[in-house]
């Protein structure tokens, strides 16, 4: 039967689908989510590194101490810029939920808040980083 | 039949003269058989086309002249109907809208098309999905006027700011493209759907309807519209250029500030 046969043609593969190409706005939902999910995870180990103070002061210390490193520095820098998003786009979505003119304005209103995003994050990043950068390559 | 060597035909026999100004196209469309397959797989046919065809031709010309095992709905091919939603290179459209011209590749590089059934609705064969699902939830917000009360002896009169209150959402053919498009529908099959949302706020903003609150009720359950994410895909993909998130959005405001 031609039904059985079919898998045989040629310019046959397996594969899974295609990505969805969604609107701007299902991109802007999926950068909610994500940040949103790393900074419940950041608050998670905050809560219980905090909590160790109650452990003992000794093994607060210990733990703040592993902190002091560039490469959790460069975590602060994502921290911040997750949760500068997902406040902002918050904003944004309640925006587009309870204003009239919300949904017409949704596009304009994504790239003002990237806009307000890289102007706090440029001069953010510069400061939070400028220590350790010069620690590691500049000296004294 | 004779026909035991080849492979695969199409139902029309051979195939057509190609016209002057066709350019040959590659379309691959994820297929999947529920008798034979285990999973989806993809195939690729080589078309001549004109790229003032729709690519609803180019499925027909697979199934006419290539293979006439391919599976798809469509019935009156002018995006009236609604039958042949399905996701056309990643985005919902009805393949009797969308022109081959505007998916050719820049610059006369090779074009493919990828053409895929719409998600999130379980796949009986190729192009072919389960309309079930999608109509039950349309069902389930009472598309459909409700009053109470003696009828009146001449017709319901309605003001034309009133009837334009609700105008943009009249426009709904039943197509499934926003609802297929939505990822909270795919991951979350009990979810309205933006097409059932549209039909009920045809009716909760219609001036002669009462059943507004009763709708609203159903709409403000785990499923109803506080579900939406504000993706804005449905907007995006409704071919008749419906306000969906807009038309969710009112509903939204009219169950949290009691205004219809």
């Amino acid at each position: 039967m031609a039904g059985t046969t079919a898998p045989e043609r040629a310019g046959t593969s397996k594969g899974g689908g295609t990505l969805y190409r969604g609107d701007l706005g299902m991109w802007s939902w999926v950068a909610h989510r994500i940040t949103g999910v790393l900074t419940f995870f950041f608050l998670f180990a905050h809560v219980l590194d905090t909590a160790l103070v109650r452990v003992s002061p000794d093994a607060y210390d210990k733990v703040i101490e592993t902190y002091k490193n560039p490469i959790v520095n460069l975590f602060e820098v994502g921290l911040v810029g997750a949760v500068l998003y997902h406040a902002l786009n918050g904003i944004r979505v309640m925006l587009v939920d309870f204003w009239a003119k919300g949904p017409r304005y949704q596009r304009q209103m994504l790239w003002a808040i990237l806009g307000v995003w890289v102007l706090v994050m440029v001069p953010g990043t510069y400061f939070m980083m400028v220590r350790t950068v010069s620690d590691l390559f500049g000296g004294q | 039949m004779t026909a035991t060597a080849e492979v695969s035909t199409g139902s029309r026999g051979n195939q057509p003269p190609v016209p002057d100004g066709a350019i040959t196209v590659t379309v691959k469309i994820r297929r999947f058989n529920s008798e034979f397959d285990d999973e989806p797989r993809w195939d690729s046919f080589e078309i001549p086309a004109l790229p003032s065809d729709r690519v609803l031709n180019l499925l027909h010309y697979v199934k006419w002249y290539l293979d006439g095992t391919l599976t798809f709905r469509r019935s009156c091919a002018h995006g009236i109907c609604g039958s042949d939603a399905m996701r056309i290179n990643g985005v919902n459209r009805l393949a009797c809208k969308v022109l081959l011209k505007d998916l050719l590749a820049s610059g006369g590089k090779p074009t493919t098309i990828t053409i895929e059934p719409i998600k999130g609705l379980p796949v009986h064969k190729d192009l072919l999905v389960d309309m079930e699902p999608f109509f039950e939830a349309f069902k389930a917000v009472k598309p459909y006027l409700i009053t109470y009360g003696n009828e009146p002896t001449r017709e319901r009169v309605q003001s034309i700011a009133d009837r334009e209150r609700f105008d943009d959402t009249t426009k709904c053919i039943l197509c499934a493209a926003c609802t297929t498009s939505c990822p909270v529908y795919w991951t979350e099959g009990s979810y309205f759907g933006p097409a059932a949302i549209v039909n009920a706020h045809r009716f909760i903003f219609d001036s002669r309807d009462e059943g507004a609150e009763e709708r609203l009720d159903i709409l403000n359950d785990i499923d109803g519209v506080w579900r939406c994410r504000t993706t804005f895909n449905c907007t995006d993909a409704c071919p008749r250029g419906i306000q969906v998130t807009k038309a969710i959005q009112e509903v939204k405001r009219a169950l949290l500030f009691k205004r219809v």
